[in-house]
């Protein structure tokens, strides 16, 4: 069994969803996709498991070794990747229930959670393919899925904001799909093992760079680096506080993901620093993002909207921390894929929480929420700290990391600009801190009371993991040096 | 390949977005039978079932609900026009260094693609290479496809189905005229045809081994003849015959047959989708599975655009109530 | 090289800038679908004419003895593009459920009436 895994683990949730239907009621569904997104979140740390010892796992769909058939290549980032996905989902999945009765009609709340399924699945098939296109299907999968669950958000711009993301996300698609078509006409293969050997004799073609940005855009625009954000507050704000809290721990991660993998595995490092100058325009945008992105974030009113800018702004240290181009900036990359979906996660379930009491997450409902909800806010304060990178929690492991790796090509204006960007950070947190505790509560607020022990556990889970593992870095900084290594050196 | 153009500069220009709906039709079916020059037939076939019929056909109904007139443009945006350029001039620039188009010398027809041409018969039967390549070597491909029809149908059910508390139940049936009551000639030409689609969707469906087709292009086929029907006699006495529950349980059970497929051969310890538990013979097996596939995606395909259908004729019903 | 050689991508080019134009400059959620479906139809062919072979023929066997004489276009890219089309399907039909649900909460699906009756 043990050599079914790689397979099992995206097609557990994959299955269990028609499955949902035949169930029926709302309690039974949820209880099942929670028990298949656990076994998900097994599997997956069985994978990497596997992986530390025995080295790069390959599994050949339908018996057809690749090229002819499709593979999953099981390595360090991937086996990494799918046990973020998949703890995240399910600790977001504990509080599902609670939360989502709550916003979403009654009828609709088993197709909530075959949705739910399908988008987990989908992402953890990106993850392990070994296959492009087949990247491309199972990101149309989970697309899909996100889509309709944001639209499931009980205000109307959550319509709107569907429908941009909509439209954003399949014409990026589109542009992975035009590049994977390039590389397949310059290569004749579609697999990423195969694509890596053969790109190497073709490395001067103009048709290859060309595949390769369009391919970066395209999966920019589903990232939403800085210049191509736009839809993505809206989408992680107004959807279902559950659907955000999960695509804001893990969407940006997978595309992130998907970046590494072209870059690293498919073109080589060389290909994508030297021949382009990608390096550049990474750290440039990701500057900007930063900036711009926290600079608007103080001026929300809605704090998830807050905290959806945040978002850009992290994604936008992740790829700045890219363009490093050093051992440290990956390293600092893949920590902070782990770490900000901890804090992300974190935050947005604690809204969740909010919502449910409070029905609204505008800045002004927070007043007095401090003594009101204490367990929830302080959640939000952790978290927020932990966005500002301060030390013990994860946040501070991965702008350490960043900082390292500036200086180590030497660039010490830019450590100066991203403590800069950190103090950005610390003034929107703030707004929220000073709202919740020093404002005196509205006498509409008197009957709130602290959040259901069923969204505040899986909140505090994560919490602590905040602070675990911005203690304890041994787990996630040897599986990021891993991993690092093995992308540097296994690229040709 | 000029008209092409022709009708896609139409549809830029446009303003009736009646008429953009039939120059997309019509971009469609240039599209197929350019696809068939191009040696595409099957997807050719599924690109006039699809572009034609079924986007025409959810177009016109989404219509129907907003109105057909789009408001007239402000200014020309220079800023789209802009990105666009550029992106063109990348793609131009790719294409200055592609292989020249037709050549059998291109690296594309060297790698994989000749090894499905020379060797796929020997191993899976089939004569339509699509097929074998589509059902067999890339099943997990396939897989995912329907994994994706049955995602658009669930969420256009979770999107339109909140307005479910429209009376249908208290209706009098003989005082809502059925739809089109007056055409006596549709009513019998499509009482004549119905059938006939159905039993062509049947042809479709197991005759994908050995010419164009397959369970895709039959589940479309299969349920534009319900869709027919419906638009004759009228949303009711369609939902008489098969009710939204039903098909939504249908659809969920055709990727059910796939997967169980796939867990099949993960039980006897092959890896997933492995088609040679099936049978003893190699070949009797991959055909054995390619059946059952092709089998599980007509059925999500046709019961999904069935319910998508009935779910945009339904809300057309609701607000036709609230006028 | 011929410049008929790359003609046919050319075309293609230039009706996937076409379809980009209409989603990125239209302001009417219908046509911008419409321009997204022009934008992916033109990657089909895109896909379909570089499986082509000049003078080959559909790539279903004739008979099983005459294998190798005869010159068949490669199948790989029919098969993603058949794909690519039910994934393009599904998603016109989810944006199409999306522009229902936005006429009735907003009664237009003008992009800029829509951001104007979102301002408080």
């Amino acid at each position: 069994m043990i050599a079914q895994l790689p397979i099992l683990q995206v097609i557990v949730p994959l299955v269990a969803a028609p499955l949902c239907l035949f169930i029926g009621r709302p309690k039974l569904v949820w209880l099942f996709t929670l028990v298949s997104s656990f076994m998900a979140f097994i599997i997956s740390v069985v994978l990497l498991q596997q992986v530390m010892t025995n080295g790069t796992i390959i599994y050949s769909l339908g018996g057809w070794s690749a090229p002819i058939g499709i593979e999953y290549r099981i390595d360090y980032l991937n086996a990494y990747l799918s046990l973020i996905i998949s703890a995240t989902s399910s600790i977001i999945l504990l509080a599902a229930h609670t939360s989502i009765t709550a916003e979403i009609e009654e009828s609709k709340l088993t197709l909530f959670y075959v949705l739910f399924l399908i988008c987990l699945a989908g992402m953890l098939g990106i993850v392990a393919s070994g296959d492009v296109f087949n990247v491309f299907v199972f990101l149309e999968i989970s697309a899909l899925a996100s889509y309709s669950l944001i639209a499931l958000g009980s205000d109307r711009r959550a319509l709107t904001a569907a429908l941009r993301y909509l439209l954003v996300g399949t014409v990026g698609a589109t542009f992975i799909l035009i590049g994977i078509g390039l590389m397949y006409i310059t290569t004749g293969t579609l697999n990423m093992h195969d694509l890596s050997l053969q790109l190497v004799n073709v490395a001067d073609s103009r048709t290859l760079v060309t595949a390769f940005s369009f391919f970066t855009v395209g999966v920019c625009l589903k990232l939403a680096l800085f210049p191509l954000h736009w839809w993505l507050p809206n989408a992680y704000s107004f959807a279902p506080s559950v659907v955000g809290a999960l695509l804001a721990a893990t969407a940006t991660k997978v595309a992130i993901y998907i970046l590494l993998r072209f870059i690293f595995t498919i073109f080589g490092v060389e290909f994508s620093f030297s021949i382009l100058p990608l390096q550049y325009i990474l750290v440039a945008l990701g500057l900007a993002g930063i900036f711009v992105a926290s600079i608007t974030a103080i001026y929300q009113q809605d704090v998830k909207q807050l905290f959806a800018y945040s978002s850009v702004a992290q994604v936008a240290y992740m790829m700045l921390a890219l363009g490093l181009n050093n051992t440290s900036g990956l390293v600092a990359t893949l920590l902070h894929l782990f770490n900000h979906a901890l804090m992300k996660g974190a935050l947005f379930l604690a809204l969740a929480g909010v919502m449910y009491r409070v029905g609204s997450v505008q800045l002004e409902h927070f007043s007095g929420l401090g003594q009101r909800m204490p367990w929830t806010m302080a959640a939000i304060v952790i978290g927020g700290l932990s966005l500002v990178g301060l030390p013990l929690t994860v946040g501070f492991i991965s702008k350490w990391y960043l900082l390292r790796a500036t200086l180590e090509n030497g660039w010490w204006p830019m450590a100066v600009l991203i403590l800069i960007g950190s103090l950005l950070s610390i003034v929107y947190v703030w707004r929220i801190v000073e709202a919740a505790y020093f404002t005196p509560s509205v006498e509409s607020s008197s009957n709130i009371k602290e959040a259901p022990l069923s969204i505040l556990l899986p909140t505090w889970l994560l919490v602590l993991a905040n602070l675990y593992f911005g203690t304890d870095t041994n787990f996630t900084v040897t599986i990021s040096n891993l991993t690092a290594q093995y992308l540097l050196g296994a690229s040709p | 390949m000029c008209f092409l153009l022709l009708t896609a500069f139409a549809i830029t220009r446009a303003h009736d977005l009646l008429a953009t709906v039939m120059l997309l039709s019509i971009y469609s079916l240039l599209c197929a039978s350019f696809f068939v020059v191009m040696d595409a037939v099957d997807v050719a076939f599924t690109e006039a079932a699809v572009g034609a019929v079924v986007s025409t056909l959810l177009l016109l109904s989404t219509l129907s609900l907003t109105g057909r007139f789009e408001k007239p443009q402000r200014e020309k945006p220079l800023f789209g026009l802009i990105i666009v350029l550029t992106t063109g001039a990348l793609l131009i620039y790719g294409t200055l260094q592609m292989p020249p188009f037709g050549s059998a010398a291109a690296p594309i027809h060297q790698h994989v693609g000749s090894y499905y041409i020379n060797q796929s018969y020997a191993e899976t039967g089939i004569v339509n290479l699509v097929t074998s390549v589509l059902a067999s070597y890339r099943g997990y491909d396939t897989f995912g496809e329907l994994v994706v029809i049955f995602t658009a149908g669930v969420g256009v059910l979770a999107l339109l189905s909140s307005q479910k508390s429209y009376p249908i139940a208290p209706i009098d049936k003989t005082i809502l005229p059925a739809p089109m009551k007056q055409h006596h000639i549709l009513r019998v030409v499509s009482k004549m045809l119905i059938p006939l689609i159905l039993l062509f969707a049947l042809y479709v469906q197991f005759h994908g081994h050995t010419g164009p087709g397959g369970g895709f292009q039959a589940g479309v086929i299969f349920a534009s003849a319900i869709v027919l029907y419906t638009m004759i006699f009228g949303l009711q006495a369609a939902l008489d015959v098969i009710s939204v529950a039903w098909l939504k349980l249908f659809s969920a059970f055709g990727v059910l047959i796939y997967s169980s497929v796939g867990l099949l051969s993960l039980l006897s310890g092959e890896n997933f989708l492995d088609y040679s538990v099936l049978a003893q013979a190699p070949i009797e097996a991959q055909h054995l599975g390619t059946l059952a596939v092709e089998m599980g995606i007509g059925i999500t395909v046709a019961s999904t655009i069935m319910l998508i259908f009935f779910s945009f004729s339904g809300q057309m019903h609701s607000i036709g109530e609230a006028q | 090289m011929n410049i008929w050689d790359s003609f046919n991508y050319w075309v293609v080019m230039i009706l996937m800038m076409n379809g980009l134009y209409i989603l990125i400059s239209q302001g009417n959620f219908i046509k911008k679908i419409i321009g997204l479906t022009v934008f992916q139809t033109a990657v089909f062919i895109f896909f379909i004419s570089m499986a082509k072979i000049t003078g080959a023929t559909a790539p279903i066997l004739k008979q099983a003895t005459e294998q190798g004489s005869t010159l068949y276009s490669n199948p790989l890219p029919h098969v993603l593009i058949l794909t690519a089309i039910v994934v393009s399907i599904s998603t016109m039909a989810l944006a199409l459920a999306l522009v229902i649900r936005i006429k009735q909460a907003y009664g237009t699906i003008e992009e800029e009436e829509i951001q104007h009756k979102d301002q408080p």
